[in-house]
């Protein structure tokens, strides 16, 4: 508990983009890749993680006084279970299509790393509000994911959004983007695209402070 | 017995468990730069999900008809717990093999492969001996896949990448190309 308490908004923020959960920490990789076929999937997805990641991560920081040490990590799993049965069910009865079209991934909430490293790195040492806010910053940030991904995918390989018509009845739709490997591509992209423009800009900044030096 | 072959078979490659179903992406990205250490994580990973399968099938007949709704909660613990006993077991009855899964063991707790495992073995109801099947099956998948990547990986660290690819974003190209590689199997299914 020795850690330095962190503000809620900068936990917030850090979640969203600096140590976005997908591309910067690379966990939660699974759902990322299985679900993002269709954007209502991706959209159920995120909000199923939000769900379950700020209540676990508030629920944590509220008993992190309360856990032995020793037995903290099987304490964390069980809170989480409980949340995502909560969060398997409420999908299963108000949409059960999609929760069906997901299949073992709603259950499989529980092993996504995300969660359980909030809980384990952030929501164990902080305060109430600045796990809340961490875990907010965190789901927004893995939903923003979701949302690229399973944007370039239905589009892509249905010529769809949302289920709506986007290039008209004379596209052919590329099939691969919305089956398996179409998931790996995607996602080697995005991250590629990030590699590169985070490469972009520490080199713009070496030079910047190679200039200042010069001057 | 046909039936049995079938699910061994359909589910080591037609419907792998990483490169088809998207489970058990962390050993995969992450243990998978050394053919050793893949073939180490590939055995561990068989021997907890032929056991898992044999915990489950006791979980869903004898335990979880009274309580379904505790289905995860009781998969979880039951998972967790099971990887603790096997480490000791293990470490005691065989240091050699504890010497060589080593680190593996603990990390697969929390390998979305096991509890994928258990849900899909309940979801379509497998008795005992097609749970084992099926769990060896999945087990072997997961080795096939990860030696796979283990030696291209070995085989690219002599070749030239550009800069901006290397680490997990040519692993995704890679493994788009195996997964492509392992579609070409499922017209095996639709066949039979």
């Amino acid at each position: 508990m020795s850690t330095r308490p962190v503000a809620p908004r900068d936990a917030f923020l850090d979640g969203v983009w600096r140590e976005n959960p997908v591309l910067v920490q690379v966990l939660g990789l699974c759902p990322t890749l299985a679900v993002t076929n269709t954007v209502a999937n991706g959209i159920a997805m995120g909000l199923a993680v939000a769900f379950v990641l700020i209540a676990s991560s508030g629920m944590v920081s509220l008993v992190k006084r309360l856990v032995p040490n020793e037995v903290r990590i099987s304490a964390y799993i069980m809170i989480i279970a409980t949340f995502v049965s909560i969060a398997d069910m409420t999908l299963q009865a108000l949409v059960p299509g999609i929760h069906k079209a997901m299949g073992p991934f709603v259950p499989l909430i529980v092993v996504n790393c995300i969660i359980l490293g909030r809980a384990e790195a952030f929501a164990s040492r902080q305060r109430v509000t600045a796990s809340v806010a961490d875990a907010a910053g965190n789901s927004i940030g893995f939903a923003l994911i979701l949302m690229v991904m399973s944007g370039l995918r239905e589009v892509i390989g249905s010529g769809t959004f949302l289920g709506f018509s986007v290039f008209g009845p004379h596209y052919e739709p590329w099939v691969i983007m919305i089956l398996p490997p179409g998931g790996f591509f995607t996602l080697g992209l995005v991250l590629l695209l990030v590699n590169a423009r985070q490469r972009r800009r520490s080199a713009a900044h070496a030079s910047a402070t190679l200039a200042r030096k010069a001057a | 017995m046909g039936d049995l072959f079938w699910i061994l078979f359909s589910t080591m490659v037609v419907n792998n468990f990483t490169l088809a179903m998207f489970l058990g992406l962390c050993p995969f990205m992450g243990v998978s730069s050394r053919i050793g250490t893949a073939l180490r994580m590939g055995a561990a990973n068989i021997f907890v999900m032929m056991i898992t399968a044999v915990c489950v099938w006791l979980l869903n007949t004898f335990v979880l008809v009274h309580a379904p709704y505790l289905r995860l909660i009781a998969f979880i613990v039951v998972i967790a717990s099971l990887v603790q006993i096997v480490e000791m077991v293990i470490k005691k009855v065989s240091p050699a093999l504890f010497q060589a899964l080593g680190i593996y063991l603990p990390l697969i707790t929390t390998n979305c492969a096991i509890l994928g495992l258990a849900i899909f073995q309940t979801t379509r109801g497998y008795g005992l001996l097609e749970g084992l099947f099926f769990a060896l099956g999945g087990g072997l998948g997961l080795m096939l896949a990860l030696v796979l990547m283990a030696s291209i990986r070995e085989a690219l660290e002599v070749a030239e990448i550009p800069d901006v690819v290397k680490g997990i974003a040519l692993v995704m190209f890679i493994s788009g190309s195996l997964s492509l590689a392992f579609m070409g199997f499922a017209g095996l299914l639709s066949a039979s």
